[in-house]
């Protein structure tokens, strides 16, 4: 009776074992396990932070945890819309877009348009490599070569005023007013050519057939510039441009801040510096979180209504 | 032997051919000139250059500024950090990606309708960088060299354009595989890895440059010195003039004859080569990669 007990116990324990080791070895679980460290490090570093996100609503202070913080409600939403630098906050970042939408959006669609045009092989590959450089270098190196070449002893004041366009030596940097244009020109330098990639890669996608058709019909060159390639690359353009406008409250940290300084403050101080330094540097945590918050959400509804917008007008959208 | 030239063409190019050349040869001027003009001064003498007029050669030729780089360790503390950042952190995040991306390819796998949107989402939702911060603190990971590396171990943008170069490989290949009796692991390390190369080669190109160029993660998230990158130390003395005083002096000290010459500003633009320097030798060769990382990202986006 006992023994019997036992064999079938035996016999359990033996059946369990096998059927870990089946467990282990089956394709399900060596898939699964595949899945889990990407699954856990994208929920810790993408979700325990949306969930942060309630501090905005709470007077998070240092010592207390994000659960126990009291409730304040809107309070720092409220405080941010009466905050005195709201305006010029706004301003800038607008402005600056403003001007990213009307500058550098279009330019990698020109150089595209000019690089295709290039017949000669060679010279097309080397002002591509050349074009792609500044991507590669960073804000850092980029940013710090800019300062140097704006003081008052670098290249652009001494060229300038050989010219004539200048009385004497100026200082850029220390010039607030100056601050809208050199970001713009810096911008487009630096991301122009990487851009184009794109744009290139699109018009080649274009079927050579209807060239060598509008070649017989008599078309001169920017006549095909114009109704064949343009036409053509208006989805991918179209595609870019819904992502420029949601991100017209964005402006990036790294960039800005770099060529920030005292004396442009007034000029270059964005949403998103703004944030990080009442977050970061003034430890006003639920304050920036509020401002943080709501960007985002403003974007989030600048992303669908430009969505929604180019698929009335030109018929298609992201999604 | 005579060969009619086709009319109103100068050697087969147009007048619109030349105002293009002209054209293009201003951009490329305008795009290396500023790393020219960095390293024209990172060669001239210190007290030289500050004179100013120091634009397409040196005036008074000196490398005592590369000599200090060198010879400061703080400089090449920061370079180990950055180095040691760049590969850890692309090794990593490559395989947790590649993983899960292989895993989302295979049919077999249950819960998948779970796990793409889940990972889906986080490309267009996010908490922000306070709630990221607070987090950072939270898990004991600031000013520790792991915020460099966890953090970024998984995106979901790599992985959907890794899943959909594994999904266009011969599924011919796994079905035989399995048949002669390889596992899942075997199959994706001997396998799927080996043959994902030009994929993974494009990610692991934009990671390392991404690495290599950021200084926002050591800025928030770090603040002992031994933790800095490159980037940020070089932040650090474009923006502080204080910082920028004590750069190279130590070095400058111990390069007999030169104390007196070498002056920051050079020395700041000696690490500025020095730093782009590997990023510049290697990314003409890697060009095809990141065309094909770019279009391959805008088809899936």
């Amino acid at each position: 009776m006992t023994t019997g007990k036992k064999m079938k116990e035996e016999m359990n324990a033996l059946k369990n074992k096998g059927n870990l080791k089946r467990i282990l070895a089956s394709d399900q679980f060596q898939l699964q396990s595949l899945v889990w460290p990407g699954l856990f490090f994208c929920f810790v570093f993408s979700y325990i932070p949306m969930y942060g996100i309630v501090i905005a609503f709470k007077n998070y202070t240092i010592g207390s945890t994000i659960a126990s913080a009291p409730w304040v409600g809107l309070r720092f939403f409220n405080e941010f819309l009466r905050d005195p630098s709201l305006a010029n906050v706004l301003r800038n970042t607008l402005i600056l877009n403003g001007m990213a939408l009307v500058f550098s959006f279009p330019a990698p669609i020109f150089l595209a348009l000019f690089i295709n045009e290039i017949k000669n092989m060679k010279f097309k590959k080397v002002v591509q490599t050349i074009s792609y450089l500044p991507h590669f270098l960073s804000w850092v190196i980029f940013g710090g070569i800019v300062i140097e070449m704006l003081l008052p002893t670098g290249v652009v004041s001494s060229v300038l005023c050989k010219i004539g366009i200048l009385e004497e030596p100026v200082n850029f940097m220390a010039k607030g007013e100056y601050f809208y244009i050199i970001y713009t020109i810096v911008s487009i330098i630096k991301g122009v050519g990487f851009g184009s990639i794109l744009y290139v890669a699109a018009i080649t996608g274009i079927d050579q057939e209807l060239y060598e058709a509008a070649t017989v019909d008599g078309c001169g060159r920017f006549q095909k510039m114009w109704y064949i390639t343009l036409p053509c690359i208006t989805g991918t353009i179209v595609i870019m441009l819904i992502f420029q406008i949601s991100s017209i409250l964005n402006t990036g940290y790294e960039q800005i801040i770099l060529l920030q300084n005292p004396l442009n403050l007034a000029f270059s101080e964005t949403i998103d510096t703004y944030v990080y330094k009442i977050g970061i540097a003034q430890s006003r945590y639920s304050y920036a979180a509020a401002v943080g918050l709501l960007k985002s959400v403003l974007s989030v509804i600048l992303l669908v209504g430009a969505n929604k917008l180019s698929k009335k007008l030109v018929g298609r959208g992201l999604f | 032997m005579l060969k009619r030239k086709p009319k109103s063409k100068l050697n087969g190019n147009t007048f619109f051919d030349w105002v293009n050349y002209v054209l293009m040869g201003i951009m490329a001027f305008v795009m290396l000139y500023p790393l020219w003009y960095c390293l024209v001064g990172s060669l001239n003498e210190g007290t030289d250059y500050l004179r100013g007029g120091v634009f397409f050669w040196p005036r008074k030729w000196s490398t005592a500024s590369y000599r200090a780089v060198f010879l400061d360790s703080s400089i090449m503390n920061a370079f180990a950090v950055t180095i040691a950042k760049c590969i850890v952190g692309t090794v990593t995040s490559v395989l947790c990606t590649t993983m899960v991306a292989y895993a989302i390819t295979r049919p077999v796998l249950k819960l998948k309708k779970y796990y793409i949107p889940f990972f889906m989402f986080t490309m267009f939702f996010g908490g922000g960088l306070i709630p990221f911060y607070l987090l950072i603190v939270d898990l004991k990971l600031y000013d520790t060299f792991w915020v460099y590396i966890l953090p970024s171990m998984f995106g979901a943008y790599n992985m959907i354009i890794i899943q959909s170069f594994i999904r266009d490989l011969p599924g011919e290949l796994i079905e035989s595989a399995k048949i002669d009796g390889a596992n899942e692991y075997r199959i994706f390390f001997q396998m799927i890895l080996p043959l994902s190369k030009p994929v993974l080669a494009t990610i692991a190109l934009f990671s390392v440059v991404g690495h290599w160029n950021s200084y926002f993660d050591s800025m928030m998230y770090t603040n002992s010195p031994a933790l800095q990158t490159i980037q940020l130390y070089l932040k650090k003395v474009i923006t502080d003039p204080s910082m920028a005083k004590g750069l190279g002096t130590a070095a400058a000290a111990t390069i007999p004859g030169q104390a007196l010459t070498l002056t920051p500003q050079v020395v700041k633009l000696a690490t500025m080569i020095v730093t782009a320097l590997p990023v510049i030798c290697v990314y003409p060769f890697l060009q095809r990669y990141f065309v094909k990382g770019v279009t391959m990202g805008a088809v899936k986006g």
